[in-house]
């Protein structure tokens, strides 16, 4: 056993001096190997840690959110239809919520002005997000001018600015308050954006859901369960987005490394001969290619990983933020809880790993299996 | 004792470019004694040492080693006996490129797996034995001729082999140095080795150390020389 170890570590030391000893080669392996992992993790970790946060900030949202239908589009909804649900059993509370967009030809972006439950605010007053205050540079007492839907200026006072830690969520949100929603918009007194219903009993929402469509049906009734099942679709489809732009890169990589791997220099088919003329058995000297496959590889995905982690959740993406986080003008500058997978990395790992260790030993075990007398003859 | 029985080789058996390198060829080669095979170039020489040295195996005949019947060994049992008893001497050295002298001495002890003490230990006594003590952590490409060709026998000693098979060791090698090489197999024929050279240079096949000097040519014995 001890010299079953012993064997495998003078192998592996050989290993490693050979790998040196051929450091250009191997290092561009490395760097391109690396490269590859790294993109491909960056984007699983990134879809990965928002669905994560989405489901995280779902969490607390509304189990029902009632939206009144106009020809198939969402419509403002009577505050009245508030007391109907009400009185359907299990329904603990019923709130109205006013939230809506506001272009801004000044920034040139959208902002989303939403009305708080627990946050009294005076008429005039406004909170911003991090993203607006950076783009718009206003702070706690400075003014800001909307236009109402006719056409008149409306002025605004900030009383605060968000927290930068929700700034995925509030970059670009203004908090404001009933009347100055109103005002802004022009949304009359009865009506409301949409209504938020709480549930007594979690099992019980796809019935409650069904009974408000019932009693109401110009209302659809969206549960927490189908946001979040919207949201994994979206990330989903932008992580394939960008898989499928990265697709070429990993074909380029994989005919790259298999030229690399699989293409035996004649330095290295005649060390292989040397080896095997001075007493290496075909299988030690499968032994030692295996183990140059597992080094390289290995330490290439563990790099690429390590960096991946760094850049989505640290660096916050920057790389490809623009397909992977949307289009808008006011990005938000936030870092993602870090997130890992166990399943994403061990496939990550055998579609990289694997195959490259198969095509580092394939040549070898062609050239390993000749007979030692050809080294003879050169 | 090593013998060879009605040896047949043949390269690229069944193809156009089909070669017969050795022909019905029988030869018994004496323990501790200093065979050379001689002849020219195309003669069988290099062949019959890979054949002995268990590097390659006959397209016919057998081949007996100290009364055993090695030719139709598996690969494995095969390498086995090259690896302990035949240690290699190559024409062009055939040395590692990149790693160092004491590394490319202990590589073919590598397989055993060995404790690294033990093995350092040996290789440092056959560099000693061979005035290689100070190029030990030297990489090979910076060795001359001669210093090259004394790690080769190096480390066709690590694992203390009966029989040591050189190819052309003084093809490289000026006057000097090939004088050097002679005294040095001199030397371990007096602890008993057996020891086969293919050599046409006559320097080595003249040499008072040498017994027996068999002669080839197109593949046969034309002279087996005096055992």
């Amino acid at each position: 056993m001890i010299k079953a170890i012993d064997k495998q570590r003078y192998i592996l030391d050989f290993t490693l001096s050979s790998l040196w000893r051929r450091k250009g080669k191997n290092l561009a392996l490395v760097l391109v190997y690396t490269l590859v992992v790294f993109v491909l993790g960056s984007v699983m970790f990134f879809t990965q840690a928002l669905k994560n946060e989405a489901a995280l900030v779902l969490r607390g949202s509304p189990e029902i959110i009632v939206q009144k239908m106009v020809a198939g589009r969402h419509d403002l909804i009577p505050v009245s239809h508030g007391a109907q649900i009400g009185k359907i059993r299990g329904v603990k509370a019923v709130k109205a919520r006013f939230w809506g967009y506001y272009y801004d030809p000044g920034a040139q972006a959208n902002y989303t002005l939403m009305v708080p439950e627990d946050l009294p605010l005076k008429d005039q007053e406004i909170i911003v997000g991090a993203g607006i205050s950076r783009v718009r540079r206003l702070f706690r007492g400075s003014s800001i001018v909307f236009r109402t839907y006719d056409g008149k200026p409306a002025t605004f006072f900030i009383k605060g600015v968000l927290s930068p830690d929700s700034e995925l969520l509030s970059s670009d949100l203004i908090l404001i308050s009933v009347p100055g929603f109103t005002r802004v918009f022009g949304v009359p007194p009865d009506r409301a954006t949409d209504l938020t219903v709480q549930v007594a009993n979690r099992k019980e929402i796809p019935t409650i859901a069904a009974k408000i469509v019932d009693a109401l049906p110009d209302t659809r009734a969206i549960t927490r369960e189908e946001i979040l099942r919207t949201y994994d679709a979206v990330f989903d489809w932008r992580g394939g987005i960008m898989i499928a732009i990265l697709a070429g890169a990993v074909l380029a990589f994989l005919i790259f490394a298999w030229d690399k791997a699989a293409g035996l220099s004649a330095e290295e088919k005649r060390e292989i001969g040397i080896l095997k003329a001075i007493g290496w058995e075909t299988a030690d000297v499968l032994e030692m290619k295996f183990w140059e496959g597992l080094v390289v590889s290995l330490s290439s995905f563990f790099l690429g990983i390590i960096l991946a982690y760094g850049h989505i959740f640290y660096a916050s993406a920057t790389l490809f933020e623009p397909v992977l986080k949307g289009w808008a003008v006011l990005y938000p500058e936030f870092r993602l809880t870090p997130f890992i997978s166990g399943y994403q990395i061990a496939i990550l790992f055998f579609f990289t790993v694997i195959p490259y260790t198969v095509a580092t030993i394939i040549p070898s075990w062609r050239a390993a299996t000749i007979d030692p007398d050809a080294v003879m003859r050169t | 004792m090593i013998q060879l029985q009605h040896i047949r080789k043949v390269f690229n058996a069944g193809l156009p470019n089909e070669y017969v390198a050795i022909h019905d060829l029988s030869l018994n080669i004496a323990p501790h004694q200093v065979t050379v095979l001689t002849g020219p170039s195309g003669s069988g020489k290099t062949t019959v040492l890979s054949l002995l040295g268990c590097m390659a195996r006959p397209t016919a005949g057998r081949i007996m080693l100290q009364d055993r019947e090695i030719t139709s060994l598996p690969e494995r049992f095969l390498t086995q006996i090259r690896r302990s008893t035949f240690g290699f001497i190559f024409q062009q050295f055939n040395l590692i490129r990149g790693i160092s002298v004491l590394e490319n001495v202990m590589l073919p002890a590598y397989p055993l797996g060995e404790p690294l003490g033990g093995l350092k230990k040996r290789a440092l006594k056959l560099l000693d034995l061979l005035n290689l003590t100070s190029k030990g952590a030297a990489k090979v490409e910076w060795l001359s001729g001669g210093e090259a060709q004394r790690t080769a026998i190096a480390r066709a000693l690590v694992n203390d082999p009966g029989v040591i098979i050189a190819d052309e060791p003084t093809a490289h090698l000026d006057t000097g140095l090939s004088r050097e090489f002679l005294d040095i197999m001199g030397d371990f024929k007096g602890q008993g080795k057996t020891i086969l050279i293919a050599s046409h240079d006559p320097m080595v096949h003249e040499s008072e150390i040498v017994d027996r000097v068999v002669k080839m040519r197109d593949g046969r014995i034309i002279d087996a020389g005096v055992i």
